[in-house]
């Protein structure tokens, strides 16, 4: 069975009238252990919604979320699921809680309470995961919002989850910062297995991803690699979603009659495909 | 301009003040207002200000630091010592008009600026050297025998925590809205008091609004990082009482015995 599996998950905020406006419209996936998704639509298709149902800060009106063979919905289980699945928000600063960085990371361990030292020791091991260690003494409103989103992700990997999701983390961040966050993730996919929900609006993000979800009102509108889905770039482009530059292009040119069977991901990818044609 | 304050903020380091127990730093800080003004001569004056310097010396802080909380307060101090200044009873020594000056009132101007700066001085080392963690953390720990009486100890605790953390954040985000409002138009700096006050209302609304907007926010992560109230928290940075504090103990309560036979023996001044 896999890590988190959503099956049928429909939520509304309307509590009135749950029917006319559903956030997440009869969702169904599954999440293995050690990928990396990446969930992307347009703002308010769900896909935030969506997050909060894998640790229980929402729970479905129909359907229902297993994390690792628990329903969200056992109230007992709550906190098991939280620690387990570890949701990063967009804004870092409202994320940060402490005055003082390693106090901060701190605070998720000292809530399950962990015993001291080994609070320090997990304090200290995510700190140096996300390379923010040498900043462990400084004061949150002092760093880049690259830093803070990097110490808002060293707080959750205190609590040592199997699975941390990223609601937009880079939504707010400036390119620089945007590129250490999401290094960071793909450090901690390759050589930890972390699991990886990337939630953004980004598509060169997702397609770092192993697995992409295509989000429209509240509905998958497509899932599969990168590769699959950004070939599909007429049913993006009906829905109002970019795709990434480089694929974009070669669709362009396929529109003026060159033959190019592959969609490029990257820039790399569509020189060497360009180089081909060419020849 | 508003983050110019050094008031309240704190300074890592590992100078001996920082390593002290922030609860015995407290409980010292308090034996130390009320000490402060208890001193009725010039010799338990001096005792008072002398322990306060060695406690700034001990603290390893620029004195920068601590000339610039002094600047906030400055016009208290110089409008206070005025005030006592002219306001002394017994013969005059200078006299014009109503404003007359008389040893007493220079001796209750000297006693008043000094009690003040001494409070300020000690206030500021006791936060440059203690980490808010620490701080609330020791509040939360003296205020432990309240929870018989069910007061929320733990609650208020993380509260003013969450409130010293928000508090840079806040002010960078008025200066935000101050830059927007006046890009609109807005004008701050002209009229009478009156109007400057009004002028203060499109500031503080949209800055209501998103410290609201912020509060669910925080509320939402803490929930997230698995915050479920005091109940079986433990914390990081264990605090115990070590044989620095004990030697700190003794010269506050040396201090204070000084303080005492001082105003036993000694003719008062005020």
């Amino acid at each position: 069975m896999s890590f988190i599996s959503i099956e049928n998950v429909s939520f509304s905020y309307d509590e009135e009238n749950p029917a006319a406006s559903k956030a997440v419209d009869g969702v169904s996936m599954e999440i293995e252990a050690g990928e990396f998704v990446a969930v992307i639509g347009h703002n308010g298709c769900g896909k935030s919604t969506l997050a909060k149902h894998l640790n229980a800060m929402l729970l479905p009106d129909s359907g229902r979320v297993v994390v690792d063979g628990d329903d969200t919905a056992e109230e007992e289980k709550t906190f098991d699921i939280r620690e387990k699945v570890g949701l990063v928000l967009q804004n870092p600063d409202n994320q940060l809680v402490a005055s003082i960085v390693e106090e901060d990371v701190a605070f998720g361990p000292e809530n399950l309470g962990v015993p001291p030292e080994e609070i320090r020791q997990r304090v200290d091991e995510a700190l140096k995961a996300v390379d923010m260690y040498d900043y462990r003494e400084h004061a949150p409103y002092k760093l880049s919002g690259g830093q803070k989103q990097r110490v808002a992700i060293a707080g959750i990997l205190a609590i040592r989850p199997q699975c941390i999701v990223l609601d937009e983390p880079t939504a707010m961040l400036d390119p620089s910062g945007r590129e250490e966050v999401i290094s960071t993730l793909l450090k901690l996919n390759r050589e930890r297995k972390m699991t990886v929900v990337l939630i953004t609006h980004y598509m060169d993000e997702a397609v770092l991803a192993d697995r992409v979800v295509v989000m429209d009102s509240g509905k998958v509108l497509t899932q599969g690699t990168p590769e699959e889905v950004f070939a599909q770039v007429e049913l993006l482009k009906k829905h109002r979603l970019d795709v990434p530059q480089s694929a974009e292009l070669i669709y362009r040119l396929r529109g003026c009659g060159l033959q190019i069977d592959k969609i490029p991901l990257t820039q790399d990818d569509c020189v060497a495909l360009l180089e081909e044609a060419i020849k | 301009m508003v983050r110019d304050v050094s008031f309240g903020q704190y300074f890592p380091g590992k100078s001996p003040m920082h390593r002290l127990d922030p609860r015995g730093k407290l409980i010292m800080f308090i034996a130390f207002i009320v000490i402060i003004f208890c001193t009725f001569n010039y010799v338990s004056l001096g005792i008072t200000a002398a322990f306060t310097v060695l406690f700034l010396v001990l603290s390893q802080i620029s004195p920068k630091f601590y000339f610039k909380s002094l600047k906030v307060i400055i016009f208290i101090v110089i409008f206070t010592s005025l005030l006592n200044l002219f306001y002394g009873s017994g013969e005059p020594l200078w006299q014009w008009g109503i404003l007359r000056i008389t040893v007493n009132g220079i001796n209750r101007a000297v006693f008043v600026t000094v009690r003040i700066v001494c409070l300020i001085l000690a206030g500021s080392c006791l936060t440059f050297t203690t980490s808010p963690t620490e701080l609330t953390d020791a509040i939360e720990r003296l205020m432990k025998p309240l929870k018989v009486i069910r007061f929320p100890v733990h609650e208020i605790a993380m509260m003013m925590s969450l409130a010293l953390r928000f508090v840079p954040t806040l002010l960078e985000e008025t200066d935000k809205i101050m830059a927007a409002q006046k890009a609109r138009g807005a004008d701050m700096e002209s009229g009478n008091l009156f109007k400057r006050v009004k002028a203060l209302i499109p500031i503080l609304i949209p800055l209501f609004v998103s410290a609201f907007r912020r509060a669910y926010d925080v509320a939402t992560a803490m929930e997230c990082r698995c915050y479920r109230g005091g109940a079986g928290r433990t914390r990081m940075k264990q605090i115990h009482l070590s044989a620095r504090d004990v030697a700190a103990f003794i010269v506050t309560a040396l201090t204070i015995g000084g303080v005492i036979v001082c105003n036993i023996f000694l003719k008062r001044v005020l």
